[in-house]
């Protein structure tokens, strides 16, 4: 196995389009190196982007936030304008792992894990956040729920990798939020997840939604009939009955260690409805 | 000089004081050297193949290539380990659990192990061995395994315990009995009969410690083997015996221990380190990975119990039956009987039956996890217990002190207790603050009961007095929970010195005689008899030695407060000689002082315990969490109490999990899915609340200082606890444990 850290995103992508063999990317690792001790991978080449400048940034930019691909979560919390603008999104990637896995581990290493629990991911759908792939032709720009092409698969290509995140700039009056169920209070993988983002008008009608579901289908969902299912209202209690059919509706899980199908359908809907209770109100809606 | 066990203490200087721990700075600073922490020149990397199959025909089995990789300096299988154990079917039933021999019966079943100069080279030797199975259709649930043309896990058990004995085999391994009076004519009596059943799922032990070890066998046949063991001499005589060494041809050195809980009392892995070592010529070192603890040590049984309680309105218990089913894993053994000698155990009942069957099924091997056995049989009894005290509108303590046993009970299953501590720890539950405090929105408050044999056995200790008249102790049973400080403070007290005058340690194999495991919640209790009574025989060596000095009789020698004193008017003048003076003129008065101790500590005294929890359940997701726990038990007398107060906590913090989170999932290719911390979900801190205790001191009659043993009884209660609780906070009866939030739930749904 060859260990590469190159300084720039261009000599990263010549490396991964030239290996033959097993390529990974390297960011916090947190997965990468957990599967290769387990022996689950045996790569040819792993290429670190640590060192490659302006990986590890956090910029305000004209059309909202840029997220380098190797900033650590724990470094997301830091910011106090992200935290401010984008609180759901940054309490997604704050529920990973512990403190010693957050000082590692990134939201771009989340979403091409591509687990269907990965915990920053629907914050990330549900804010409508996009990423930006550096590969052998240039850059392109991805919606973040078109990323993941499965359990463990993503669409990048042979040379792709993600660069950055970047979130749009915040409407007025908007919230989001991101909540997951966990047996235990930490360390644990979402059974069920809901990433919730809403925009109100003056009176504090929904005017926007988007409403992501984790962890109950092969990739997360974008859930358009729960969005709609709130649009127009003020949140009231038929609006959240709705939101509730709606989300649990989409939800497509299987039964495994974590959960039962039951279990996941239901809490799916309850999940998706405290988390636009809290959505709306840190847009400021009563 | 025999013992005198009787209780002549009430008064104590150092007994009972919060003395720092000698292992603390150790421990918190990395330098405490536990199972994987030692190295020998020249060492290899021992890594075990295991079975991914279920139930499994090993065919044929293929090392050559693997034997041909460079690096690779042995490879055994179950030909390298011929059986040795002459019709001992226990030993026979060992043997078989660490090496497959013509079936693999379990997930993780070793089937060959390989010793290589690094990890890396032992891995690839892994994968080139090449075995070829017949798949064989398997069982891994306890009900099913007793059903009629279940797949057979062995072709030689036939159940024991019923006359005539069976000429056809199954998985059925032992039928017993228990109980007296008449349940049938007592059932009649009732005013309502109450009827359950219940299922629980495997726990492991969890201990975060994964079994270690370094063999190191010479060619002259003289081993050496560092382990992470709860027994030391036990794995010395399992070992030696599996490998043909006489005894004292190995010496075990016992590590410190990361947590065993009684998944450390079986060798697992350590005859295949040693044969790995003796067909090497190489010392081998041998971890384990959390995958192949889960899947091949340790846990305790699954099970399916009926439970059926009789009751009158005043609320007395007129009968009560159990049957108790527990899956052993793959081999035969008695878990479900102790959980009939058990299940009852609390209570003073005149018609009481239980009858266990024993099953074995395609799983892991079964061992102690503390307490035996006891919380899956409390699990079902207290909360059909606390279904009574609903059925009749009693408080559920008021009604288990009207029914509770005490001195004199003919207990459930057989012997009549002396002095015990059930009556008052309900008692105090009914008086704390915690049963009377008020409760939020979606909580529930829940109590019950627990009971532990407690158990003594074979010790020996040795105590010698150093030239400088400090004072070390060599003890055989190993410190798990902080006995060296309690076997230091046994000696201090006896001596009539300081604490920090006495350092123990535990020996190894070749330095004292036999001494059983720390199990049974014996460590304590057992050692610090044979400690006292070594202390006391030291004395005793002291006082002729000062009698020697003086040229008086011995009985004109009394020791006072750590100091031989000359009684009598006549000796008026003589100044008292300390240990120090005394120490400092041993060569000239008879040489070394010591004391020795070799005891079977008999008459441990039960332990009973009574448990409190309020826990909240959110109605819309099942999921539980325990907001407040209190722990009330009698310890008989706690030696050092902040240890005895550990150990209540450290059982609740188990059984909480237990009753939550934890289980063993299967597949339908009977293959565990979930062998790693992740997805088999032990409490962290912050799902635990602080865990309050409050001991109870009815002494035991048995011991010199009133010791029983504290280290099981505290994981029996809290099933039963946490699903009475869960029973009040949201309405629904859980009879299925864990009591994980999709079953919550779903009970919560189907209440609807
Ligand atoms: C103890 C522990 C607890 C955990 N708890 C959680 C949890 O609660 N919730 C949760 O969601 N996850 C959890 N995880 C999983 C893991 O920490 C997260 O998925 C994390 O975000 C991965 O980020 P990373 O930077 O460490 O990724 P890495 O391990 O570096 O990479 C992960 C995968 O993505 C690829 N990759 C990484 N960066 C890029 C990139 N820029 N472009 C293309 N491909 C890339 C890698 O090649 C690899 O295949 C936990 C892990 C551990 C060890």
């Amino acid at each position: 196995m060859r260990y590469e850290s190159p300084a720039t995103t261009k000599d990263a992508v010549a490396l991964l389009a030239k290996e033959k063999g097993q390529a990974f990317v390297l960011a916090g690792g947190t997965d990468l190196l957990v599967k290769m001790k387990a022996g689950m991978l045996e790569p040819d080449l792993v290429v670190d982007i640590k060192r490659i400048k302006g990986m590890k940034e956090i910029k305000k930019t004209a059309s909202g936030f840029s997220i380098g691909a190797a900033v650590p979560c724990a470094a997301l919390k830091e910011n106090a304008a992200l935290v401010k603008t984008w609180p759901g999104v940054v309490e997604g990637a704050s529920l990973i792992g512990s403190k010693q896995v957050q000082g590692r581990c990134t939201m771009a290493g989340n979403l091409c894990n591509a687990s269907p629990a990965a915990d920053s991911v629907p914050g990330l759908v549900a804010a409508g956040a996009k990423v930006v792939i550096a590969g052998p032709r240039g850059t392109r720009k991805l919606a973040v729920e078109d990323v993941p092409a499965g359990v463990g698969r993503t669409v990048l290509k042979k040379g792709e990798f993600i660069s950055a995140i970047e979130l749009p700039k915040k409407p007025a009056r908007s919230g989001d939020a991101y909540l997951r169920f966990i047996p235990r209070t930490e360390m644990d993988i979402a059974v069920v997840s809901a990433g919730v983002s809403l925009t109100l008008d003056a009176k504090g009608v929904i005017t926007a939604a988007r409403v992501a579901l984790g962890a109950v289908a092969p990739t997360v969902l974008l859930v358009k009939e729960a969005a709609k299912a709130i649009i127009g209202s003020k949140l009231d209690d038929e609006a959240k009955a709705r939101l509730t059919a709606a989300a649990s509706a989409a939800a497509r899980p299987i039964d495994d260690k974590r959960g039962t199908k039951e279990f996941r359908i239901d809490v799916a809907g309850v999940l998706a409805r405290r988390a636009a209770e809290l959505a709306y109100a840190r847009a400021g809606g009563k | 000089m025999p013992l005198d066990t009787s209780l002549v203490r009430k008064q104590f200087k150092v007994i009972g004081t919060r003395v720092r721990r000698p292992d603390g700075i150790d421990k918190v600073t990395g330098r405490a050297k536990y199972g994987a922490d030692a190295f020998a020149p020249g060492q290899l990397i021992g890594l075990v193949l295991r079975s991914p199959h279920a139930h499994a025909r090993i065919k044929k089995i293929d090392i050559s290539k693997a034997e041909k990789l460079q690096g690779v300096k042995a490879v055994i299988t179950a030909a390298d380990l011929p059986d040795l154990t002459g019709g001992d079917r226990g030993m026979r039933d060992i043997l078989e659990n660490c090496m497959a021999r013509s079936k693999a019966l379990y997930d993780g079943h070793a089937v060959a192990a390989v010793a290589a100069v690094d990890a890396h080279t032992a891995k690839q030797a892994l994968k080139l061995i090449k075995i070829d199975y017949e798949v064989l259709p398997h069982v891994t649930d306890v009900d099913e395994a007793l059903k009629p043309g279940a797949p057979l896990i062995h072709d030689d058990i036939f159940t024991d315990g019923i006359e005539p004995k069976p000429t056809k085999p199954s998985n059925f391994c032992k039928l017993a009995e228990y109980g007296h009076g008449d349940v049938e004519a007592g059932f009649k009596e009732a005013d309502f009969v109450i009827e359950k059943s219940y299922k629980t799922e495997q726990t492991h032990q969890g201990y975060i410690e994964p079994h270690a070890c370094l063999a190191n066998v010479s060619p002259d046949g003289v081993a050496e083997l560092w382990v992470t063991t709860q027994g030391p001499f036990v794995y010395r005589n399992h070992c030696a015996a599996l490998l043909g060494l006489d005894a004292n041809k190995l010496r075990v050195t016992a590590s410190e221990i990361g947590g065993g809980f009684g998944g450390k009392t079986h060798v697992w892995a350590e005859p295949l380190a040693l044969a790995l070592s003796r067909k090497a010529n190489r010392p081998v070192k041998l971890t384990m990975t959390r995958d192949e603890v889960f899947r091949a040590t340790g846990p305790t049984s699954s099970a399916s119990i009926d439970v059926k309680v009789g009751v009158k309105k005043d609320g007395t218990v007129t009968a009560a039956f159990a049957e108790l089913r527990y899956q052993n894993g793959a081999f035969p053994f008695t878990w479900a009987e102790f959980g009939a000698m058990t299940a009852f155990a609390c209570y003073d009942f005149k018609n009481v039956k239980t009858v266990s069957r024993d099953a074995v099924v395609n799983r892991p091997k079964c061992a102690a996890y503390r307490a035996p056995s006891a919380p899956i049989a409390a699990f079902a009894v207290e909360s059909t217990m606390d279904m009574a005290a609903k059925a009749i509108g009693m408080d559920p303590i008021d009604f288990r002190i009207k029914n509770a046993a005490r001195e004199g009970t003919k207990s459930s299953y057989g012997p009549v207790f002396g002095p015990i501590g059930i009556g008052p720890t309900l008692e105090a539950a009914k008086k704390h603050a915690h049963w009377n405090a008020p409760l939020g929105e979606n909580q529930g408050r829940g109590m019950a009961c627990g009971f532990w044999f407690n158990f003594g056995g074979q010790t020996c200790v040795d105590l010698n007095v150093t030239p400088d008249g400090s004072v070390t102790v060599a003890l055989g049973t190993i410190d798990v929970g902080g006995s060296r400080a309690s076997m230091a403070l046994a000696v201090a007290e006896e001596l009539g010195v300081a604490y920090e005058q006495v350092r123990c340690v535990v020996a190894d194999t070749s330095s004292l005689g036999h001494n059983d495991m720390t199990d049974g919640s014996r460590g304590t209790f057992s050692s610090s008899m044979a400690a006292v009574d070594a202390a006391r025989k030291a004395i005793h060596t002291m006082r002729e030695r000062a009698a020697k000095i003086w040229e008086i009789p011995l009985d004109e020698v009394e020791w006072i407060d750590g100091q031989a004193k000359a009684v009598g008017e006549k000796h008026g003048n003589k100044a008292p000689l300390s240990i120090k003076e005394i120490a400092a003129q041993a060569a000239n008065t008879g040489g070394p002082i010591a004391g020795h101790s070799e005891i079977v500590a008999d008459g441990a005294g039960v332990s009973f315990a009574t448990h409190i929890c309020d826990a909240e359940v959110d109605p819309e997701t099942g999921r539980t969490s325990i907001k407040r726990y209190t722990v009330i038990q009698d310890a008989g007398k706690a030696m050092h109490p902040s240890y005895v107060e550990g150990q209540y906590q450290g059982g609740a913090a188990q059984g909480i999990g237990w009753a939550l989170n934890e289980e063993y999932i299967y597949g339908k290719d009977g293959r565990l899915q979930n062998a790693g911390f992740l997805d088999y979900r032990i409490p962290v801190c912050s799902d635990l609340p602080f865990i309050d205790t409050q001991i109870l001191e009815i002494p035991n009659p048995n011991h010199p200082y009133g010791v029983r043993g504290v280290g099981e009884t505290s994981i029996v209660p809290p099933l039963g606890a946490i699903g009475n609780a869960i029973s009040n906070a949201a309405g629904v009866r859980l009879n299925h444990v864990p009591m994980s939030p999709p079953r919550v739930l779903k009970a919560i749904k189907d209440a609807r």
